[in-house]
């Protein structure tokens, strides 16, 4: 089977700008994945830059824009894509080639939300006992695997990326809120009272929609926001 | 030496995933001035893809001993593991799986408020009577929330990454000494000498040497490439663990956990087939022995599926809430990557290559041992290694599951602390660098840009993996081996002469993939050599013309040096830290 496809290419040391480049790819029967295509690509023209790593959607390395939507590549089938297959870096960070972007902006709003457990207690010799249900409280919030892919379709965050924390960010911060080990919430809170840290988020729900692991930031942003809320009353 | 820039650390870590993150947490939180390395951002490192547990005999569902876990790792590991490093591991992992639930890892829960456990593959109370619920886990995300978790505490620590540096070489001093290592930024592509006092390397594996492997691809083996090339032998590399179930076709693998809750493996008959081969732990007896029960079934025409390739895993029959809580990512994948829903249907399932048991080998402190005259241990100063590249040896010549998860904690826990502590007492100042430090490593790189007519990357890496998965596979014989063997050096051949068409500085990933063939093919070669060379069957060595485990000839492990492509052999260890030797008896399950 053939492909078409219309990658986004820049090269800064050869490249004055960024373009499109048209290209068609022969597939092999096992190619299944739009990462499978973007491989054998490679094979053909080894100019062509991407990250890629465990290949089955939970390492994060290769979140792209697939025809205008953020995604995976290693889970993106390549049966139903509409061609030319469109393949652009995420939006909203800058392009260092092809599809890798600069993430640092990225992670530096993931850190500035201390994603760690705070409990200054002395850990017991056991577990920090939790029980099942509270432990529940978790799901849908520990299993961000940081591909970026909410954050780069948030327009809150294309605008002030350096001052909104942004989907990836703000969900980590309700994890370790919802943590019954973590003792921090007052804290917490304080570092996210500001109009943009937090508050620039207009529930939009890009990231819900582009989620691979379908979590839901918008849904714990406004269980911060309700804290923030229940604090001042 | 040509110019190149040169900064100064304490300790040098290489790899960020469980082993090199446990190790940098010990080292930043010491105070010492650490550098960690990583191809890839830290939470993409491989660690992230382990799904089914982490083993320590908590005893929160059953009860469990640390004995017990000892005595099942050393016969799973077909008594090939050294019994002092095996009896540290498991007498050290309920610390281990407890300090990482104060560090915040989201472990499932028992109604206690304790950590959840399941049974897993080997897993037995009382030395062999019966499956044991030893397997803490997080849903089937355990390497997921484990990486993040120590990811989370190193961001506490102000730990600092080089994130998507690649380190090239080691650099050694005229006494053999590591100093260092030279390393290129993948942003810039410039290459640095990183001058350190300790290195410690947590690389992890080089699956990517086989066609078929439930493995990363950023798993190239770069640790092991570095010591062949540097002179450190690599231990018992022709023991590679084939995992019972990948999915059949994609590769990705479906944890052990999957029978650990309950599934079970079926033939194109539907017969439950592991009943007839091992009566007590049926489904969850040790990978290496699943696995060839599995081949064996396909071989004599049992297979199921339109060409009968492949075996079914079955868990319809644990209902639909079990699955979507223990086992969410497992359905994702079986969608995803095999087009069932586990739900209604079996995942179709074949063994697939998933871990190297052999590596760089070291001692239980995580110190690298080498032989010297007639010591066949004696250590490298200032060298460490932790995690699936080192070989401590905890798995021997088969690992039982869950045990990696733990040997990444465990032994980057002490090799950080080795660490600490030959920076202290031993080398409190830098070792001065030799002149030509980063000569070596920018030879390699000239070479390439200045290769003409030479071969493409892709097609050497796919000889290689073809070579591998035909003659180091599943079941191996003398005939397949030895062609493995002259084959294997024809690929190295091809591979001094490597060609890349991307000339250009910036993230050249052409460039870091022929960088990487040159790890992979040290491990493919040291693999071929050394299963040729094994005339028994051991753990997952097995070998069609000699079936039975010799211990009077082989109970030794073997060490490959690539210079002049050699094999040595150095005894196991025997002798236990505090209790009795566990002596070889015949492995039946």
């Amino acid at each position: 089977m053939k492909m078409q496809f219309k990658i986004y290419r820049y090269n800064p040391d050869v490249d004055a700008k960024p373009y499109m480049q048209d290209c068609e790819v022969e597939l092999e029967p096992t190619d299944k994945k739009l990462l499978d295509a973007l491989v054998r690509l490679k094979v053909v023209d080894d100019t062509l830059s991407f990250r890629r790593s465990c290949r089955e959607g939970v390492c994060g390395s290769d979140a792209m824009n697939i025809n205008g939507k953020n995604g995976l590549a290693c889970v993106t089938d390549v049966a139903g894509l509409k061609q030319p297959v469109e393949i652009r870096p995420l939006p909203g960070l800058p392009v260092i080639r092809d599809l890798i972007v600069d993430m640092t902006q990225f992670f530096k709003q993931y850190n500035s939300i201390k994603p760690y457990v705070i409990n200054d207690t002395p850990p017991p010799s056991h577990e920090r006992l939790q029980s099942p249900k509270d432990r529940e409280e978790l799901d849908g919030l520990y299993e961000c695997i940081l591909c970026a892919c909410c954050s780069t379709s948030c327009p809150s965050f294309w605008w002030n990326p350096d001052k909104f924390v942004g989907p990836a960010g703000l969900l980590a911060a309700y994890r370790f809120i919802a943590d019954t080990r973590d003792t921090a919430t007052n804290e917490r809170l304080d570092n996210l009272e500001d109009p943009y840290r937090l508050f620039r988020c207009h529930s939009i729900m890009n990231c819900v929609d582009v989620c691979p692991k379908h979590l839901n930031p918008t849904k714990a942003i406004g269980k911060i926001k309700e804290l923030m809320v229940k604090r001042i009353a | 030496m040509a110019n190149v820039a040169k900064r100064q650390f304490d300790a040098v870590i290489v790899g960020a995933g469980g082993a090199g993150m446990r190790a940098a947490l010990q080292l930043s939180e010491a105070g010492l001035k650490t550098a960690v390395l990583s191809k890839v951002f830290p939470t993409r490192s491989h660690t992230v893809a382990a799904q089914g547990g982490i083993s320590a005999s908590l005893g929160n569902v059953q009860e469990d001993k640390w004995e017990w876990h000892m005595y099942d790792t050393v016969k799973g590991s077909d008594w090939l593991g050294d019994q002092d490093a095996i009896e540290f591991m498991c007498k050290t992992a309920p610390e281990a799986v407890i300090e990482l639930e104060h560090f915040g890892m989201p472990f499932d829960r028992v109604e206690s408020g304790r950590i959840y456990q399941r049974p897993f593959g080997g897993h037995t109370a009382n030395f062999g009577e019966k499956p044991v619920q030893r397997a803490c886990a997080a849903a089937d995300r355990t390497g997921h929330a484990l990486l993040h978790t120590l990811y989370q505490r190193n961001v506490r620590a102000n730990t600092q990454f080089f994130v998507e540096w690649m380190a090239l070489d080691l650099i050694r001093d005229a006494d053999g000494d590591v100093v260092g290592v030279t390393a290129l930024e993948m942003e810039t592509g410039e290459v640095y000498v990183l001058h350190a006092k300790a290195v410690l390397f947590a690389t992890g594996g080089a699956g990517r040497i086989y066609a078929a492997s439930t493995n990363a691809f950023i798993n190239t083996g770069d640790g092991l490439g570095m010591c062949a090339r540097a002179g450190i032998p690599l231990e018992d590399m022709e023991f590679w663990q084939f995992h019972p179930t990948g999915v059949a076709g994609a590769g990705v693998l479906i944890t052990e956990g999957v029978r650990g809750e309950g599934g079970i493996l079926l033939n194109g008959n539907g017969e439950r087939f592991m009943e007839r081969y091992a009566p007590t732990l049926k489904d969850l007896a040790p990978r290496d022995f699943v696995s060839r029960c599995m081949a064996l079934e396909v071989l004599e025409g049992r297979g199921a599926g339109k060409n009968k390739d492949h075996v079914l895993l079955k868990l319809d029959h644990l209902g639909p809430e079990v699955i979507n809580h223990r086992l969410p990512s497992i359905r994702e994948i079986a969608i995803k990557f095999a087009g069932v829903d586990p739900i209604k249907e079996p995942i179709p399932v074949i063994p697939t290559t998933h871990y190297q048991m052999g590596g760089i080998p070291t001692n239980y402190l995580g110190e690298v041992m080498v032989p010297k005259g007639d010591n066949p241990e004696v250590r490298v100063n200032g060298f460490y290694a932790a995690g699936e590249c080192a070989c401590a040896s905890v798995h021997g010549a088969n690992r039982l599951g869950t045990n990696s998860l733990l040997d990444l904690v465990v032994f980057g826990k002490s090799a950080g602390d080795s660490m600490i502590d030959f920076i202290k007492r031993e080398r409190p100042v830098h070792k001065p660098l030799p002149e030509n430090a980063a000569d070596y490593s920018l030879s390699r790189i000239a070479r390439l840009e200045n290769q003409t007519g030479g071969e493409e990357v892709n097609d050497v890496r796919s000889a290689m993996q073809k070579t591998i998965q035909l003659r180091a596979g599943v079941f191996r014989n003398s005939e397949n081996m030895a062609l493995g063997v002259k084959e294997i050096a024809e690929v190295a051949e091809r591979a001094k002469r490597t060609q890349i068409k991307d000339k250009s500085k910036v993230w050249n990933t052409a460039r870091i993939e022929a960088l990487e063939l040159d790890n992979l093919i040290e491990a493919a070669v040291a693999t071929m050599i050394a299963a040729d060379a094994r005339k028994e069957s051991r753990g997952a060595h097995s070998h069609d013309d000699f079936q039975k485990r010799d211990d009077d000839n082989w109970m030794k492990h073997s060490l490959f040096f690539s210079h002049d492509r050699h094999l040595d052999y150095k005894p196991v260890h025997t002798k236990p830290l505090t209790v009795d030797y566990i002596p070889p008896k015949e492995r039946t399950f």
